[in-house]
């Protein structure tokens, strides 16, 4: 038999123990008036106004809107990252043409550039679709470069030495043993495309979590902005989990994986 | 003296004659970097199914020549004949991480059949049960005998192994000599044997050549069936050292002076 002191004690051990105190001393605050609603809403307002939201769908839909913004600026971002990788890593003039510019464009923050895309794009959906893209393709870039030019060269020479074509070096060789850092360069992506989206979302929009964060923001809604910045935090533990999986399956080659 | 070793020669015994063309053929190959010249005006011959064994101390230009053979490096305007069909084992194995253990094997084979012909090569080299394990997850025994069923999957005229069993420990080297010998007898390729292990090339080679600052400083060749060198072995070992190291390690040994405590 447990004892109370030894149940509190294992309680007080759990890695939940903090932040549920956290959440109930919050809530607490909010009942005793400590902490006004206009600051922040409690966490009891928060959950209704998530559930509510959730069933008259304004947040699903506003959600689509976003991950659809996000989604796209990555797939192009990522697209043009692994290509110009491509092209700088297989080949000496490749490099000296796409690589310069990519490090020049390195130490620009892409968020710095997002007057000049409302100048170029307007305000509608495309400067912020090309401001994810545009952020997140560099990470993607990167990675995927040096891991074609960290290729094992003992193993090139090995599958050489067996006759395989150029083609083929760069098939049974080269992208297969970049793959490992293509996946952290697209785990940074990931990251980066949220990042950016949050902050793309506040230029003007009519719809999508930046926009309810925006609304909200004008009639004192505490309650939905830390809704809006759950579902970011979420999506964002989905893009990790995402990459988890393509690597799960991508890489089961590696021995930290087979013994799983 | 042992009546047997009485063929032992010095250097540059008569070249050898065979019925068949030699399957390598140099005549005067020299290989320098810059000023740095690592093999200077070699003559190699390596009859069909030959089984030549090349001793030298690092540096000697071992590796440089079986890059040659291995077509590693091109050697443009010297008269070097070497087979299309020819493998390479490395001394690290080399297999492909990400590809499993049968795709390995079967890597740049043609065909609708190269599953059949990779699992048939690793039978061979009982390694039947491995077919489809991921190469990290092997000993380093297990690859070198992958890498072998890859080299002679490709049924190749002449087999390169660099150095194949140095990583290895010692028992797993013997077996491994034991199977090398095995699949040579099966399948007959020429194999040049990059070693620096005396034993190892007396224990398997037909003829040893001693690489030494870019020319062949002595040649044996072994007429004695491989079970029955016992006899030959230490003799040959300490003849070859002496080729091959020049004094005796120990003769470098000075004493330092004791000193003396009042």
């Amino acid at each position: 038999m447990a004892s109370p002191t030894q149940i509190a004690s294992r309680i007080s051990a759990s890695r939940w123990f903090s932040p549920l105190l956290f959440l109930g001393l919050w809530e607490l605050g909010s009942r005793t008036g400590l902490i006004p609603e206009r600051t922040l809403a409690a966490p009891s307002a928060v959950a209704t106004t998530l559930f509510g939201m959730v069933v008259s769908g304004e947040l699903p839909v506003n959600l689509a809107v976003s991950f659809g913004r996000a989604a796209l600026g990555l797939v192009i971002g990522v697209t043009v990252g692994i290509v110009l990788a491509l092209i700088a890593g297989l080949s000496q003039r490749g490099e000296a043409a796409v690589d310069p510019i990519m490090q020049i464009k390195r130490t620009i923050p892409t968020l710095a550039l997002t007057p000049l895309f409302i100048v170029w794009f307007g305000i509608g959906e495309t400067p912020k679709v090309a401001l994810i893209a545009f952020a997140s393709m560099f990470p993607v870039y990167l990675n995927l470069y040096s891991g074609i030019r960290g290729v094992d060269l003992r193993l090139l020479e090995g599958a050489r030495s067996f006759g395989l074509s150029q083609a083929e070096l760069i098939w049974h060789v080269i992208l297969p043993g970049s793959l490992p850092s293509l996946l952290v360069g697209l785990r940074y992506s990931l990251s980066i495309s949220i990042l950016v989206l949050v902050v793309a979302e506040q230029i003007n929009a009519s719809a999508g979590l930046g926009y309810l964060i925006n609304n909200a923001r004008d009639f004192l809604r505490t309650d939905i902005i830390v809704v809006c910045l759950m579902v970011y935090a979420v999506l964002g533990l989905g893009a990790d989990w995402l990459v988890r999986l393509i690597e799960r399956r991508a890489l089961v080659w590696r021995p930290s994986l087979v013994e799983q | 003296m042992d009546a047997r070793l009485s063929f032992l020669s010095d250097a540059a015994p008569a070249p050898i004659i065979t019925a068949e063309p030699p399957v390598v053929r140099l005549r005067g190959f020299t290989r320098a970097f810059g000023d740095n010249v690592i093999i200077k005006g070699l003559d190699l011959d390596v009859a069909p199914g030959e089984f030549v064994a090349l001793l030298g101390r690092s540096g000697s230009g071992k590796t440089t020549l079986l890059r040659t053979l291995a077509g590693l490096d091109s050697a443009p305007g010297q008269d070097v004949r070497v087979p299309t069909s020819r493998a390479v084992v490395f001394q690290d194995a080399r297999l492909l991480p990400w590809k499993k253990v049968w795709r390995n094997v079967a890597l740049g084979l043609k065909g609708a059949d190269i599953r059949e012909r990779a699992e048939a090569a690793l039978r061979e080299v009982g390694l039947g049960h491995r077919l489809d394990a991921w190469p990290l997850t092997l000993s380093g025994g297990e690859a070198q005998r992958v890498a072998l069923a890859r080299a002679l999957v490709r049924e190749p005229k002449l087999l390169l192994l660099d150095e194949p069993f140095a990583a290895l420990d010692a028992l797993t080297r013997i077996k491994m000599h034991g199977l090398v010998l095995d699949l040579w007898r099966a399948h007959r390729p020429a194999v040049l044997m990059v070693t620096h292990d005396v034993d190892e090339a007396v224990a398997l080679a037909d003829r040893i050549l001693v690489l030494d600052a870019g020319r062949i400083a002595a040649q044996e060749r072994i007429e004695i069936a491989r079970g029955e060198r016992g006899d030959l072995t230490r003799p040959l070992r300490e003849k070859l050292l002496g080729i091959l190291g020049g004094n005796s390690a120990s003769d470098g040994v000075i004493p330092f002076p004791q000193s003396v405590h009042a």
